[in-house]
């Protein structure tokens, strides 16, 4: 008989395991799959991993990874300071949003100026939209307990409409022949994202995607208040002995990454994106948290974890092109990758153990 | 009455990484009070678990009546007459105490038939009891007489009692002991389990000692001195700890007329506490649990806070400031649970150091954790306090809970507090290092520390205090010395014998 058995303390090496073995379960499941779709499975999963890396239009989607990853990067950071402290906040996707509606605004307020303080300015302002939107959740949760879960998913609605209304309305592109969205910023030099390498992809999203997992990884490793945010998750009664205060924990860790999904919208509207259209936000803030998770919460994990979900966008997208797969079987492939990680999870607290029935 | 009721042939049960009984064979007698006595974890649990049919053993047999006895269930046990009452009751607030006698019968007769049933059960064994009353409204004492009225109507055989006395009082401990005395003469069997001594020399005709899971020996209780047995369940003999009489200093700490709501649904309010300690002076508060410890825990802490004047530190109003201000002014407390509350589960006993001592040990420098520092504080702890780890990286969780009762309390006092709070500081842990634990915070107050001990075991607050006060529900007693305090006054002043006279039997 099969047995579960409690490890007296989890497993370190299976922590950084786990995640390949998830990987690698979903490359066999996804291949049955995709063999019951009548579809090469080998051919699939190669289409997938491999091409974009190494395949023959390599020099086109390798760029492409960074500017996929860095957003999911850049929102799952900030998300996984909430889930480590047991705060979890859903609502990145309406964060995101008003990053950049604020931003982009910003930024299209200078019309037609040029300066290099635009670009700065309209950062600062991505940050702040998306820690505002997020203080609406963490303020009604210190004060009237409201549950977080709800109401920052609930906020992403909102600010869906809200983002429809701006690009029909106030930042719509007056000359833009009356279609919805606001002026293209890749065409207004000061306020730009552009590479900072030409053709590289690395764009200042990625920058700040990489001095995020920096920080992070400092602020959880070597500062108090780090402490303080694990502290609070493995033991929310301990927190309090140890003299910590819940709600201004929760006031920074939702601030935080309402701030860093902000700036994650900023850098796609004022980059890849281009414009706020209606049409402008793409799930980043969702998949982030699958992002956050697979990366175990973990600065580095989540770095990685970024970079492979980016690589099965990228690759699933070429795979529909080519090997005319559906859309929603990648969708499928990438579900199955949180689930077997989620499987998969059991293992660094349980052992298994084969066992005779017990004798009586 | 010699014959065996009850014959147990080499019980053995093994648990992932440690073997709770190895190769246990006693015998009990019809009508005897037979006492099983240990340390925590000595395995005393486990063994009336497979007598009661909870867990099954590895190896060895048991016989009841010279029959074969391997009961499946609980339910299989109470059949064959052998019934138990938990030290942990399993009682219904909300109901009254003969619809829960009778939720846990196999068939209970009519309501109308029932009461007067346990009317003439609780008279006849001095156990006063009625049936009507709603058992939240009862004291611990009151309801482990349900739980026993229970166990006689099912006339059981073999009674098996696990450490009833935890949760009484003296004058309750004593009405108790005449209801067994009174089972036992009319050749009920009772299997008692406890660790007390003395309680075990006055009720218990024949005793099992067991220790690391093994039997090491068997003793006619009142034929030994309690500090043979000791001896034998320790295996060592044991120091008792050694006092500094010491003049009592000035104020260290005071509580003046504090109420406080409990924040758990559950929990008992203070109500209006006052008290004061010196420096160099112990002051014990007893009481049976749940009465307020935890709450006055709280309310010392910094978790929960107060009016500014309530809580007074050296003069310094502190009642509002929070758990991190009051341990940099050297205000230090170990609350009751271990795991989650006093120390967090799956971090490592470094993190679990810098929990308390990032304050006054100087673990952070502009808010960056100085691990190095962290470290060495928490191998300082292991060292004074004889923490069994494989390292200080080894997460609480995976220690044994002596061991991090030891790391817990020696964190708080290596911080050189000037008062010291405590709760149950022994509680769960061996007779050596419970000893070891007392001795340092005895020379806390030595060296001129005001200590309070919040705890359950009355022999240990007599061991260590010079004053004396006690929780009832939220209420505190007047402080008193502790020295010349009799066990009847203890009694008293702990409250629940107001309402609880000593009935009286016909043994």
């Amino acid at each position: 008989m099969l047995m579960l058995e409690k490890r007296p303390q989890p497993s370190r090496a299976f922590a950084y395991l786990t995640p390949l073995l998830a990987v690698l379960a979903t490359m066999i499941a996804g291949g049955l799959m995709f063999a019951a779709l009548g579809k090469d499975p080998i051919e699939a999963i190669r289409t997938i991993f491999w091409d974009p890396l190494f395949g023959e239009f390599s020099f086109y989607y390798r760029p492409q990874l960074l500017v996929k990853g860095a957003p999911l990067v850049l929102i799952a950071i900030g998300l996984s300071l909430g889930f480590k402290a047991g705060i979890w906040n859903i609502g990145a996707e309406g964060q995101y949003i008003v990053g950049a509606i604020c931003g982009a605004g910003t930024g299209l307020a200078f019309y037609p100026m040029e300066s290099w303080i635009i670009f700065p300015l309209m950062i600062l302002a991505g940050a702040i939209g998306g820690m505002l939107w997020a203080m609406i959740p963490a303020i009604l949760k210190v004060k009237f307990g409201t549950n977080e879960i709800l109401v920052s998913l609930m906020l992403v609605y909102v600010a869906e409409q809200l983002l429809a209304s701006m690009s029909l309305g106030l930042l719509k592109n007056p000359e833009g022949f009356g279609f919805p969205g606001s002026r293209n910023l890749q065409q207004y030099a000061s306020a730009h994202n552009a590479d900072i390498i030409e053709g590289s992809g690395m764009h200042w999203g990625v920058a700040f995607a990489f001095i995020a997992v920096i920080f992070a990884y400092i602020l959880l490793n070597r500062h108090m208040l780090g402490y303080a945010i694990r502290l609070t998750g493995e033991a929310p009664r301990a927190a309090r002995f140890a003299g910590i205060n819940p709600a201004r924990l929760i006031l920074f860790c939702l601030g935080a990454s309402g701030a860093l999904a902000g700036l994650a919208g900023l850098f796609e509207v004022s980059g890849p994106a281009g414009q706020i259209s209606i049409d402008f936000n793409t799930g980043y803030g969702f998949t982030a948290i699958i992002v956050a998770f697979l990366g175990r919460l973990h600065p580095v994990g989540i770095l990685l974890a970024g970079l492979l979900m980016a690589l099965t966008y990228i690759g699933g997208e070429i795979a529909q092109g080519s090997l005319g797969l559906p859309g929603a079987a990648i969708q499928m492939f990438q579900g199955m990758l949180l689930f077997f990680l989620l499987a998969v999870d059991v293992l660094t607290n349980y052992r298994l153990r084969f066992s005779q029935k017990g004798a009586a | 009455m010699t014959e065996v009721l009850l014959s147990i042939d080499g019980l053995t049960k093994a648990y992932p990484g440690v073997v709770a009984n190895d190769d246990v064979s006693f015998d009990i007698k019809r009508g005897e009070v037979h006492a099983l006595l240990g340390e925590n974890g000595a395995g005393k649990s486990t063994l009336v678990k497979m007598i009661y049919g909870l867990v099954k053993p590895d190896k060895g047999t048991m016989a009841l009546n010279g029959a074969r006895y391997a009961p499946a269930e609980p339910r299989a046990a109470r059949a064959t007459g052998v019934a138990m009452v938990f030290q942990h009751f399993s009682l219904f607030d909300a109901l009254n105490v003969a619809e829960n006698i009778a939720l846990g019968m196999e068939n209970p007769p009519s309501p109308r038939d029932l009461a007067p049933r346990i009317r003439e059960v609780s008279e006849a064994y001095g156990l006063p009891l009625d049936p009507f009353r709603t058992v939240g409204d009862l004291s611990a004492g009151e309801r482990q007489r349900v739980e026993i009225i229970r166990c006689l109507l099912q006339d059981p055989k073999l009674l098996i009692m696990d450490e009833p006395t935890s949760v009484l009082t003296p004058q309750e401990v004593e009405i108790l002991f005449q209801t067994l005395r009174k089972l036992s003469a009319e050749g009920t069997a009772i299997l008692y389990i406890s660790h007390k001594l003395e309680e075990i020399r006055t009720l218990c005709d024949e005793a099992t000692i067991l220790r690391l899971g093994k039997k090491v020996g068997e003793c006619v209780p009142r034929e030994v001195s309690a500090a043979q047995m000791a001896e034998m369940m320790v295996g060592s003999a044991l120091k008792p700890p050694k006092r500094r009489e010491g003049d009592a200093g000035v104020v260290a700490l005071e509580i003046e007329n504090l109420s406080l709501a409990s924040p758990s649904e559950f929990g008992t309010a203070l109500k209006d506490v006052s008290l004061t300690v010196r420096r160099g002076e112990v002051l014990g508060i007893g009481g049976v649990a749940g009465n307020g410890q935890d709450e006055l825990l709280g309310a010392l802490s910094g978790e929960l806070k107060s009016a500014a004047g309530a809580v007074t530190f050296g003069g310094a109003e502190i009642g509002n400031m929070g758990p991190k201000m009051r341990r940099k002014i050297g205000l230090l407390t170990a609350p009751e649970e271990r795991l989650g509350h006093a120390a967090a589960p799956d971090m490592s006993l470094t993190e679990n150091a810098l929990l308390t001592g990032a304050e006054r040990e100087g673990l952070t420098a502009r808010g960056f954790l100085k691990w190095g520092t962290t470290k060495d504080f928490a191998e300082r702890i292991i060292a004074a306090f004889d923490v069994r780890t494989p390292s200080a990286g080894t997460a609480a969780r995976a220690l044994s809970g002596g061991n991090l009762q030891k790391f817990v309390i020696g964190r708080e006092v290596l911080q050189r507090p000037e008062v010291l709070v405590v709760n149950q500081p022994t509680w769960g842990v061996d007779a050596s290092a419970a000893a070891a634990i007392r001795q340092a915070l005895l020379d806390l107050a030595a060296g001129g520390a005001a200590i309070i001990v919040i705890s359950q075991d009355l022999d240990e607050l007599m061991e260590i205090s010079d004053t004396f006060a006690a929780l009832n529900e939220g209420r505190l007693t007047p402080v008193r010395p502790a020295a010349g305090l009799t066990i009847e006054e203890i009694g008293l002043m702990m409250g629940g014998a107001s309402d609880m006279e000593v009935a009286h039997v016909d043994a």
